[in-house]
C-alpha cells in the first residue's frame, strides 16, 4: 500500500488534471468531449492502492482518475486530449479510450456498461492461465442498470472468477438521479441476487475504499469469487463538457464540496500530523507544475501523420 | 492418394480438436456445447477429450459471454465462442463492433484480440424469421472484424484453423445446410487455408458467378447444369468476405464481361451490393451487361416450407438468372 501522502497527492493530481482539462475545453484548446471525475478521486486512488502489479483494470467513459491512479502518464494522457501522436492512442481514442496493458490498464470504454464483461473476461483468463491476479471493473450507477452488468456479474458468480466490481455511485447518470433509475437505494444489495457479497463503501474515504478492495482482492485470490463494492461518492463536475447541471441545485453541490474526498483526507492527514498548510501548499504547487508540464508536452507534441489513417485496423 | 471423406461438421470438430491440442490457450465457450455438443453437434465429444475447463458451457447470456471472451482474448487466451444461431448477432453487436473491432486501431499493437465467434446462419430448415438469417452484411459495414464463410468441409477445417491462429477477431459463418455435406478433407494437421483467396469452383468464359457459404455450394451445382446447356460459368467461392479477394473477381469479370452475385440475405444494403460497386469501380468498362443479383426480397424469412423456398435462391433460380444474363 502506498503511503498516505502519496495517495493524497494523487487525489490532488486527479482534481487538478480534471479542472485543467475542463478549462482547456472551455477555451477551445481541446475538441470533442470529456467526462470529468472531479469529486470522485478517493475511489480510483483507494482502489489502486490495494492492487498488485499484475492486476488488471477495465475502465469506463469517466476514466481519467482510474488511469492516473494506476500509473498513467499525465503528459501522454493530455496529448491524447489534444489529438497528438504522443497520446496514448495516438489521437485515435480521445478522452474515453486510452490504455496501457503494461500496467494492467486495459482501457476505457465509451459504451456505458460495455467494460463490465471485459473485466470478467480478464478474470477468466487469469483463472484459466493460473495467474495470481484479479481484475477490477470500474463502472457507475448508470451502468449498473445495463444488461451487460447483470450478465457479467452472473457469469463471474457461476464460474467463481477473481473480479472486484467497483461501482462508483456518483449519484447521477448524466442527469438522472439514482433513485429514478434503480428500485433499491443501495445497488450493493444486488450482489445477493448473484450469490456473492456486496458492500456499501464510503467512496469519499480513500482509506475505507482501500480496505474494502483489499479484502475483496484477497477473497478473489483465494478462489472465493467476486465482490461488489458500491462506493458512494459525488460528481462535483457536470456530466460532460457543457453540462449546465439544471437537474440539481448549486446548494447541493456546495454541500458536497465541503465533504469532498480531498477536503476530508487533508483533515485526516493534518490531524495525524502528516500535513500542514505550508506542506499542502508545496504539494499543490508541485502538482500544478506537473499538470502544466503535461499540457506543455501535449501542446509541443506533433500531430499524427494522416498517411497512417488507414493503418492498424488489423495486425 | 485419395483423401478421406468426412462431413462439414466433422471437419469443424477436427479443426477445433487439433487447434486445442496444439495450443493450450485455446478454449471453447457457448451455450450447450459440452454434454449436448452444441445445437448442431459441432463440439460433440470435445468435453471428454479436453475437459470442462476448456469446453465451457455458458448460461443463456450472449452479450455477457461474448464480452467476457473479448476480455479473455485481450489477456492471453484464444477463445472460440459458439453463437447458437447467427440471428443472435444483434445481441452481441455492441461487444463486437464497439470493442473487438476497434481495440487494435485505437490501442495499438498491445491490444491483440485473437477471438473467434462461430455462428450458423442460413435458411432451408423452416426455422422461421428469427433462426434463419444471414446477417454478415451488418459486420461487413463495421471495420476490424474478419468474416469467414466456408462452403466445403475442407475449407471449413482449413479456414477454422486459420481463424483460431489469427491475431484479430474473426466472425466464422457456418451454415445449417452445409453441416451434413460430405467431401474429401486432408488429414494433415498443419494444413490451413489462408484468408482472402477466393476458390475457383468452375472455369468458364461466359459469365462470372460469385457466392459464398451455402450459396457457393448451390452455384457449384448450377454451374454443372449450365455447362450442359452450353453456358460456361466462371464460378467463384469467396471463402472470406473480410478480406475479400476482389482481384479474383475483377480478373474474372474482365474475362467474361458478365457478373452475377448470389446472396442468401435480403437485397438492400447487402454484400452483393458492395461487390457490385467494387466491380463498377474497378472494371466498369469490362461489363457487357448490368450486374445481376439473386437475393432474398426485403422480407423476413417465413417458416412455411413453401414460403421459405419461394424466397430463397435455388439452383433453378441461379440457372434462370444466368441464362437471362448471358442472353441479355
Amino acid at each position: 500500500m502506498k503511503n498516505e501522502l502519496e495517495n493524497y497527492r494523487m487525489m490532488v493530481l486527479i482534481r487538478r488534471f480534471e479542472e485543467t482539462i475542463e478549462r482547456l475545453f472551455s477555451q477551445g484548446d481541446v475538441k470533442g468531449t470529456t467526462h470529468p471525475s472531479t469529486g470522485q478521486e478517493a475511489v480510483p486512488v483507494g482502489v489502486c492502492a490495494a492492487l498488485g502489479p499484475g492486476d488488471m483494470i477495465t475502465s469506463n467513459h469517466r476514466g481519467h482518475g482510474h488511469f492516473l491512479a494506476r500509473g498513467g502518464d499525465p503528459g501522454r494522457m493530455m496529448a491524447e486530449f489534444f489529438g497528438k501522436a504522443t497520446g496514448y492512442s495516438g489521437g485515435r481514442g480521445g478522452s474515453q479510450l486510452m490504455a496501457d496493458y503494461g500496467i494492467g490498464f486495459l482501457g476505457g470504454n465509451g459504451i456505458t456498461g460495455g467494460n463490465i464483461p471485459t473485466a470478467v473476461g480478464a478474470a477468466f483468463s487469469a483463472k484459466y492461465l493460473k495467474r495470481d491476479r484479479v481484475a477490477v471493473c470500474f463502472f457507475g450507477d448508470g451502468a449498473a442498470n445495463q444488461g451487460t452488468c447483470h450478465e457479467a456479474m452472473n457469469l463471474a458468480a457461476v464460474w467463481c472468477l477473481p473480479v472486484v466490481f467497483v461501482c462508483e455511485n456518483n449519484q447521477y447518470a448524466m442527469s438522472t438521479p439514482v433513485a429514478a433509475a434503480a428500485g433499491v437505494p443501495d445497488l450493493a444489495v444486488r450482489a445477493a441476487g448473484y450469490g456473492f457479497p456486496g458492500e456499501v463503501v464510503d467512496g469519499n474515504d480513500v482509506e475505507a475504499v482501500t480496505a474494502a478492495v483489499g479484502l475483496a482482492r484477497e477473497r478473489a485470490l483465494s478462489g472465493r469469487g467476486p465482490t461488489l463494492l458500491e462506493c458512494k461518492t459525488y460528481r462535483l463536475s457536470g456530466h460532460s463538457r457543457g453540462d449546465p447541471r439544471r437537474y440539481r441545485s448549486r446548494g447541493e453541490e456546495a454541500a458536497a464540496r465541503k465533504v469532498c474526498p480531498i477536503v476530508r483526507y487533508k483533515a485526516v492527514l493534518t490531524a495525524r500530523g502528516l500535513l500542514d498548510e505550508p506542506a499542502d501548499a508545496d504539494l499543490v504547487r508541485d502538482v500544478e507544475e506537473q499538470v502544466a508540464q503535461a499540457v506543455a508536452f501535449a501542446k509541443n507534441s506533433p500531430y499524427p501523420d494522416v498517411a497512417d489513417l488507414e493503418r492498424g485496423v488489423f495486425a | 492418394m485419395s483423401e478421406r471423406v468426412i462431413s462439414y461438421t466433422d471437419a469443424l470438430r477436427e479443426a477445433l480438436a487439433e487447434e486445442m491440442a496444439r495450443d493450450e490457450t485455446v478454449f471453447l465457450m457457448g451455450e450447450d456445447i459440452a454434454e449436448y455438443g452444441g445445437a448442431f453437434g459441432v463440439t460433440r465429444g470435445l468435453l471428454d477429450q479436453f475437459g470442462r475447463e476448456r469446453v465451457v458451457n455458458t448460461p443463456i447470456s450472449e452479450p455477457g459471454f461474448t464480452g467476457l471472451a473479448i476480455g479473455a482474448a485481450m489477456t492471453g487466451t484464444r477463445p472460440v465462442v459458439e453463437l447458437m444461431f447467427m440471428d443472435f448477432l444483434p445481441l452481441v453487436a455492441d461487444q463486437l463492433l464497439n470493442m473487438a473491432g476497434k481495440l487494435r486501431y485505437v490501442f495499438g499493437e498491445q491490444a491483440g484480440c485473437p477471438l473467434v465467434i462461430r455462428a450458423p446462419g442460413g435458411a432451408g430448415r423452416c426455422y422461421g424469421p428469427t433462426h434463419s438469417q444471414n446477417l454478415e452484411a451488418w459486420l461487413l459495414h463495421s471495420p476490424g472484424i474478419k468474416i469467414v464463410c466456408p462452403s466445403t468441409p475442407a475449407d471449413a477445417k482449413g479456414l477454422l484453423k486459420s481463424a483460431i491462429r489469427d491475431p484479430d477477431p474473426v466472425f466464422f459463418m457456418e451454415h445449417k445446410m452445409l453441416y451434413p455435406t460430405r467431401d474429401e478433407v486432408p488429414e494433415n494437421p498443419d494444413l490451413t487455408v489462408p484468408f482472402g483467396q477466393a476458390r475457383k469452383m468452375c472455369d468458364g468464359e461466359d459469365i462470372t458467378i460469385v457466392a459464398w457459404s451455402w450459396m457457393a455450394a448451390l452455384v457449384d451445382g448450377a454451374a454443372l447444369e449450365l455447362e450442359k446447356l452450353g453456358v460456361y460459368a466462371d464460378a467463384l467461392d469467396l471463402r472470406t468476405l473480410v478480406p475479400m479477394d476482389m482481384e479474383a473477381v475483377v480478373a474474372s469479370v474482365k474475362k467474361t464481361g458478365r457478373l452475377m452475385i448470389v446472396e442468401e440475405a435480403v437485397r438492400t444494403g447487402g454484400v452483393a451490393a458492395e461487390i457490385a460497386c467494387r466491380v463498377f469501380e474497378r472494371a466498369y468498362d469490362c461489363l457487357a451487361a448490368p450486374v445481376h443479383r439473386l437475393t432474398l426480397p426485403d422480407i423476413p424469412i417465413s417458416a412455411s416450407p413453401l414460403l421459405e423456398a419461394a424466397a430463397l435462391p435455388s439452383v433453378e433460380k441461379i440457372i434462370d438468372m444466368a441464362l437471362d444474363l448471358v442472353d441479355g
